[in-house]
């Protein structure tokens, strides 16, 4: 699906989203009449400093305005910007202030939903759309923390092997169905049924805390996350009440 | 009450393990561990790769001491998989930043991680993201986490964007932050675009002295586990906080970053744009003349991070 279709089919003609390079960002009126924050990152383009600053720019207007309306995220990137200049000017601190931001926005009451239809990558798909409080994808979406032949290289074993590998465990290897299955993405959408109503599915629920690790358990491709998390939550609690009254 | 001391005379940050420094770091003997290697709590996913496990999965966690105060704290182990996020690791990271905003306490970050394991690179990938949230919702309640980097694996990768949101940060020289590493930058775009061999442009584009000079970290110290220690005692002093001031403040710190050295090419640029005294010796100084020349010239990240 390509950017303008899924446009035209989530919002009424009185959106107003402008594309700058490979950043989107704009209004758009849903067909109950609400309004709806568009932001995003478009074209497989990579996520660099330049990118990030103006997205977190546009949250934080947002977060300003207080008018807690939501924000869908749209994303079909590539990874984060590879680059001396990146790194040199501190890449990780850009990258971290958009998710810092898209997380303020939801603590402060605007919705934040992720929509990846495209690509995505390593520090570009952790600043973006799993900085979103609620993360949708459509079919054909494709993210990656990386690509199977950089992952040969790096763990010296032959492609072959690592494909015969992936078939047994959504652990490791790129794609859609795996991070759904880890918890990641919370519903892969029906392309042939109408957004606008599977989007309005998603905004009618409330806010969650984060709910990720018993996704993943749940779809049995992180089964030890959430007890663990858990675990050491409990471990905590117990050991600081004996402290206290010990 | 007896005066709280810590247990190192003198400790490589550097060389450690990560047990040696939760030990030399916290008031001596006040450390207790959570899901500890006897609870054999290994990655379950190394075995497919026919790689060897460890039993606390490359990450310490518990509750300690810091001057008499209860702190959490989470060590990193960069000898173990480069210190990588996996599931587990990575879980119980993500717990102990839970526990620390239901019980109010601050959490110490000893970062030394070469990012997300490949072997397990979703749940690693996942799991950055939940302790990014994490760190935000426990900061949103006042919590401070502070990161501290000096290790053997650097941090990078996810590493480096949660370092990114925690309230503060503490680096040695040998501390680097950067999300793509040398070699991943020089696979990806050719070795024009960066020569990993070259040493010394890896330290002076992701080290510790340049990171503190931009404000991408925020207390610089020696490669000691005792000058770790004071700075940390130092750093929980101050309040915490996240909000919208804060963020905004940020947005303009980093908008007026790029303002500012976006010409640059190389690191020394940068820091004669800041007006550092004889810029091409910045490397080879020792700890108290950087200091010296950095001071009222490094750009600062006070309440902007």
């Amino acid at each position: 699906m390509t950017l303008d279709d899924i446009l035209a089919g989530l919002f009424t003609n009185d959106s107003e989203i402008e594309t700058t390079g490979a950043t989107i960002a704009g209004q758009a009126i849903l067909p109950d009449g609400k309004l709806i924050h568009v932001l995003g990152i478009t074209q497989g383009q990579p996520l660099g400093v330049d990118e990030a600053i103006a997205l977190a720019g546009r949250v934080i207007e947002i977060i300003g305005s207080g008018d807690r309306a939501p924000i869908l995220f749209l994303v079909d990137s590539a990874s984060q910007r590879m680059s001396r200049r990146d790194e040199l000017l501190g890449l990780s601190e850009y990258l971290s202030h958009l998710a810092k931001a898209l997380l303020l926005a939801e603590a402060e009451g605007h919705r934040t939903i992720g929509l990846l239809y495209g690509g995505s990558a390593a520090g570009a798909f952790i600043a973006t759309a799993l900085a979103t409080g609620t993360l949708v994808a459509l079919p054909g979406a494709h993210p990656a923390v990386m690509d199977l032949p950089s992952m040969a290289r790096v763990t010296k074993l032959p492609i072959d092997v690592l494909k015969a590998k992936a078939e047994a465990t959504p652990v490791f290897a790129p794609g859609l169905d795996n991070m759904v299955q880890t918890g990641g993405i919370h519903v892969v959408w029906d392309a042939d049924a109408p957004l606008a109503s599977q989007l309005a599915a998603v905004l009618e629920r409330p806010a969650t805390q984060d709910d990720r690790g018993r996704l993943g358990a749940e779809r049995g491709g992180r089964r030890k996350a959430a007890d663990i998390a858990d675990r050491v939550v409990a471990l905590a609690t117990s050991s600081q009440q004996a402290s206290q009254h010990g | 009450m007896t005066t709280a001391q810590s247990n190192a005379a003198s400790l490589s940050w550097y060389e450690a393990s990560a047990r040696q420094r939760v030990e030399a770091l916290l008031d001596r003997g006040s450390f207790c561990e959570f899901i500890g290697p006897e609870q054999r709590e290994a990655s379950p996913h190394l075995s497919i790769f026919d790689l060897p496990e460890q039993f606390d999965d490359g990450i310490v966690i518990g509750r300690g001491r810091l001057e008499g105060s209860s702190v959490l704290i989470a060590a990193q182990e960069g000898r173990f998989m480069g210190g990588a996020f996996g599931e587990v690791h990575g879980a119980k990271l993500t717990g102990l930043l839970r526990a620390a905003r239901m019980l109010k306490e601050d959490v110490l970050v000893l970062f030394d991680t070469g990012g997300v394991r490949l072997q397990e690179a979703n749940a690693g990938e996942l799991a950055i993201a939940e302790i990014m949230r994490a760190v935000i919702e426990a900061r949103r309640a006042g919590i401070k986490v502070v990161g501290l980097i000096g290790g053997r694996a650097g941090c990078y990768g996810g590493g480096s964007l949660i370092a990114g949101t925690c309230s503060r940060l503490i680096i040695s020289e040998q501390g680097r932050i950067s999300v793509s590493g040398p070699e991943v930058i020089e696979t990806n775009k050719g070795v024009e675009e960066f020569d990993s061999r070259d040493r010394a442009l890896v330290w002076r584009t992701m080290g510790g002295k340049h990171r503190y000079l931009i404000g991408g970290a925020d207390t610089f110290v020696d490669d000691e586990a005792l000058a770790f220690r004071q700075a940390a005692i130092n750093t929980l002093e101050m309040n915490g906080r996240y909000d919208l001031p804060l963020l905004t403040a940020e947005q303009q710190r980093l908008e007026r970053r790029l303002t500012r050295f976006s010409p640059a090419a190389d690191a020394i640029d940068v820091w004669q744009t800041l007006g550092i005294e004889a810029p091409t010796e910045i490397p080879g100084l020792p700890t108290k003349e950087f200091m010296r020349r950095a001071a009222d010239k490094r750009e600062n990240a006070d309440d902007a991070r």
